[in-house]
């Protein structure tokens, strides 16, 4: 099931071996789904050349002022990262 | 500062600062060309996927970061994927670059015949 | 660069370039190994690596600017730009193979910036090879945590009232932004306004002059 562009989501924060394409500095932040792109292999099977099942990705935006504690030049300014399913915690698909 | 915290990896930049952006860039040699195509040929046959180029990459570590050049690090990581997938040996590589070395001292004269 | 697009193309797969002088090192031997193991083994023939320079080196930022352009001159063809950018890609001619491209917009309360915090994932197959700063460490930390920062050392000083957006190439996706036009190119046909698109700003890092 596709999260809906605007759900707010959390990011799991876990720090696993491998090749893995979430960044740490979004790791445990909340941010909102931009858009969803569709369903692509995990980059951490690919990796080591093993087979992998299809992962929905999404962009997903962060407000600077959630991913920094401190010199934040502009609180309103954005990152947005694609992030794969299986790195999302939780999500609130509210009417 | 240049603090990761515990289980990130070296590799993974964002967030560290590392001060004033280099602006030198550098006109691509022959053999980086080269390099940068072997990878392009050689995922294309499915030998191995880009995501094995990073995670070779990734594995080589942060002083390969520092004290290689880009297309340095990228041969050896794509040597380390098409050894894994097993297009050739170790011991092919080796003496390849033993009869190579023969050749000649520079790169132009180390180059071989094949059409 | 001094590049005549010949220098190797030649039969015998020597090309005549000044860094053909160097001393051999051991990663260049590695290369010429590698390929030339390759080659014997009916991966590949030299023709295809040869090919495959050529198709590289005529991929140049002139390919973005030229989306860019067009996108400036037909509403409709923006509107296909944002919404697939690698379809628009491919509508003007250009050979992009299996890439995801999304264009995001300048506006005047919008800046984008582009960056690949985790390795260098860049629109090469557009745009050709990516700029050697954007590969660098400094480029690839500061962006997301202090990207006005950064575009203050490109010279670019963003106003606080614009929101500045940042996009990190993490997975599949890879990014044009699609610069503002100004407002004095009123009078210019498309051809002269693609000679005005800059890399950098197809990056993000500048943006075209507000005064000519």
């Amino acid at each position: 099931m596709t999260i809906a562009a605007g759900t707010s989501i959390k990011i799991k924060k876990t720090s696993q071996p491998g090749h893995i394409r979430t960044p740490y500095y979004i790791r445990g932040k909340t941010g909102v789904i931009e858009r969803s792109l569709g369903e692509f292999k995990n980059p951490e099977q690919l990796a080591y050349s093993l087979p992998s099942s299809l992962y929905e990705l999404y962009r997903v935006r962060f407000k600077m002022s959630e991913l920094w504690d401190r010199d934040i030049e502009n609180p309103n300014d954005t990152v947005e990262a694609e992030v794969f399913a299986h790195w999302i915690e939780e999500y609130n698909n509210a009417t | 500062m240049n603090e990761r915290k515990p289980g990130q990896s070296w590799h993974d930049m964002g967030g560290s600062s590392f001060g004033e952006v280099p602006k030198e860039n550098h006109d691509f040699a022959i053999w980086e060309k080269r390099v940068d195509a072997l990878l392009v040929l050689s995922s294309a046959k499915g030998h191995f996927t880009v995501d094995g180029l990073r995670r070779a990459l990734e594995d080589m570590g942060e002083s390969a970061f520092e004290n290689m050049t880009y297309y340095e690090r990228w041969i050896s990581a794509i040597n380390q994927n098409l050894i894994e997938a097993g297009v050739y040996t170790i011991q092919e590589l080796g003496d390849k670059m033993v009869e190579v070395k023969q050749r000649g001292q520079t790169y132009g004269s180390a180059q071989g015949s094949e059409v | 660069m001094p590049h005549d697009g010949h220098d190797h193309l030649s039969s015998s797969g020597h090309p005549f370039r000044k860094d053909n002088d160097t001393p051999l090192t051991y990663w260049q031997l590695m290369e010429i190994s590698v390929r030339e193991l390759m080659i014997t083994k009916g991966e590949f023939s030299a023709n295809e690596i040869n090919k495959q320079i050529e198709i590289m080196d005529a991929r140049t930022p002139a390919n973005g600017s030229a989306l860019v352009a067009r996108a400036w001159t037909d509403p409709n063809f923006k509107k296909r730009l944002l919404k697939n950018g690698a379809e628009a890609a491919r509508e003007l001619g250009f050979d992009i193979g299996p890439m995801h491209l999304i264009a995001v917009e300048n506006t005047e309360y919008i800046h984008n910036l582009i960056v690949c915090t985790l390795c260098s994932c860049y629109p090469r197959n557009l745009l050709g090879f990516p700029p050697d700063w954007y590969k660098t460490k400094e480029y690839r930390s500061r962006a997301v945590k202090e990207p006005r920062s950064v575009l203050e050392e490109f010279g670019l000083d963003l106003p606080a009232e614009i929101n500045l957006r940042v996009h990190d190439s993490t997975a599949d996706m890879r990014y044009i932004v699609l610069p503002m036009k100004p407002k004095w190119t009123h009078e210019m046909n498309e051809d002269d306004l693609a000679r005005l698109v800059s890399r950098d700003s197809m990056i993000g890092t500048s943006i075209i002059d507000s005064n000519p």
